[in-house]
């Protein structure tokens, strides 16, 4: 490949089923009235549990989308990842027989797999004995599985890989496949996230690190990111998969194209498994080297969809990170955490935010944060608070950042057709 | 039920195949569509719906839907 080889990459196919909808329209919807998806948990009995709350998909029927023995065979988070796939090829208008070739790509991204599985199993080895395992446990659990089911059933033969870098992970799936085609390894990507942990050993565990909201008694208020009286984040499930394809190929076939991937870069804090470096550090040079991969400079980023998990630490470090790169600019520009409405999807929250970012660049409305009261001091950009603002912008940033340090960050471009 | 249909039935359930294709005759990979795992959680089935131990080296005789309707039915009768 010679040097500086880049084909450019579009968004051509959205599919999500979220706290807010079983489809990305769905959820869009409830987007644009700044609707919380936050609910009491009723996946497990919570009455023993600290945290009562949880940003839970309502309604799914996986037998629209899988046979029943598959449906058997795998844990929520890979039935959810089927779903949003099969729905984003739909968007894409693909047919099953291009999608099915050795140049498409999956990566889907999955921060913990099927934890509910193993809970559950756990339970049955104690009850009945290791000989009561199912020989699907391992194939049920294990992260890379949604990217494995979603390339059998699709015939899909390129690389088929799943980041597990937690909260971080859908942003680097969407970036890996975003490389995949940039360079020729691939002409189209199915690519996101999927997440599917609301059980007492992945809320307790998340409690365990006082991580979370424990606002109980207003669920649809508790996620409320650069709010002075935000206190953590609120677990939530589903997936957010995008179809990204090369750009001469979608403009041939006339695709409806929604935005253009056009940077992407992943760092490391090196800093501390939990905790943020101070000044947000890494973040900053994330987006610095998301907008020198993207070429373009900090002034032209009109839109961010924060990573804004709604934490005492997190908000305020990215804030911190957005001054430091963005200068005066940092005041002109919206930044919104739609993780206010959806809670955090963790693995699969850089994929829900990267189509909420296509979508807010292809109709040209800003997503809000709600919830947003009465702002943290030390919280004072433009957060678009309360209600979606209709806007032209040309290019955002969306951002993610995990346990372990793991940050990466992408950027659209509008698509100008 | 007969242990005949209700081996029947289990292989239907878990292998989502209609009742009228478990034929006595029909292999469970070929036939039936079913993988190596599929096999031993038929197989796990078997031992709880009739309550009995079936150890590998005789799960791995089983072929054909008539195989495990024969084996069940020496082992509870």
């Amino acid at each position: 490949m010679k040097e500086g080889w880049r084909r450019r990459v579009v968004i051509t196919g959205i599919g999500v089923i979220s706290p807010l909808g079983l489809t990305a329209e769905k959820t869009w919807e409830g987007i644009l009235a700044g609707r919380s998806g936050i609910g009491p948990i009723t996946h497990f009995d919570s009455s023993d549990s600290t945290v009562k709350i949880a940003g839970e998909v309502r309604g799914f029927e996986p037998e629209k989308y899988l046979p029943e023995p598959t449906i058997r065979k795998t844990d929520l988070f890979i039935q959810y990842a089927c779903a949003a796939s099969f729905m984003a090829v739909e968007d894409s208008k693909l047919t099953r027989e291009e999608v099915a070739s050795e140049r498409t790509a999956v990566v889907i991204a999955s921060g913990m797999g099927g934890i509910p599985a193993i809970e559950k199993t756990f339970y049955l080895v104690n009850e009945k004995g290791h000989r009561r395992i199912s020989p699907f446990f391992i194939p049920m659990i294990i992260p890379n599985l949604a990217a494995g089911m979603v390339s059998i059933t699709l015939g899909a033969q390129g690389p088929n890989t799943c980041p597990a870098t937690a909260c971080a992970a859908g942003t680097h799936a969407l970036g890996e496949a975003f490389g995949y085609i940039r360079h020729g390894v691939s002409d189209l990507a199915v690519a996101g996230g999927a997440e599917a942990i609301i059980s007492p050993v992945a809320v307790g565990g998340f409690n365990a690190m006082r991580a979370l909201s424990r606002r109980n008694e207003e669920p649809e208020k508790a996620s409320r990111p650069f709010d002075r009286d935000r206190d953590g984040f609120v677990i939530s499930e589903g997936s957010g998969i995008l179809v990204l394809e090369e750009f001469e190929r979608a403009v041939g076939r006339g695709a409806r194209i929604y935005a253009e991937i056009i940077g992407y870069a992943l760092n490391s804090d090196a800093h501390h498994i939990t905790n943020p470096a101070p000044e947000g550090i890494g973040p900053r040079r994330c987006i610095q080297l998301a907008l020198k991969d993207a070429e373009i400079g900090p002034e032209k980023i009109d839109y961010i969809n924060a990573h804004g998990t709604s934490t005492k630490v997190g908000d305020i470090n990215e804030t911190n990170a957005i001054k430091a790169v963005f200068g005066e600019h940092a005041r002109q520009l919206c930044v919104s955490s739609t993780k206010s409405m959806t809670g955090h999807l963790m693995g699969a929250a850089g994929g829900i935010e990267a189509a909420i970012s296509a979508k807010a660049l292809h109709e040209g409305i800003i997503p809000p944060t709600i919830n947003l009261d009465h702002p943290d001091p030390e919280c004072d950009l433009d957060y678009v608070p309360g209600e979606a603002r209709k806007k032209e912008i040309q290019y955002a940033l969306s951002n993610s950042f995990g346990f372990g340090g793991t940050n990466g960050c992408l950027i659209f471009k509008k698509w100008e057709g | 039920m007969s242990v005949e249909n209700r081996v029947r039935k289990i292989i239907s359930d878990h292998l989502g195949v209609d009742a009228v294709k478990v034929v006595s005759d029909a292999t469970f990979i070929d036939d039936l569509g079913a993988d190596s795992l599929d096999i031993v959680e038929l197989v796990m089935a078997m031992e709880e719906e009739f309550n009995i131990e079936i150890p590998d080296t005789d799960a791995e005789g089983i072929r054909t839907v008539n195989d495990v309707v024969q084996y069940v039915s020496r082992r509870v009768s």
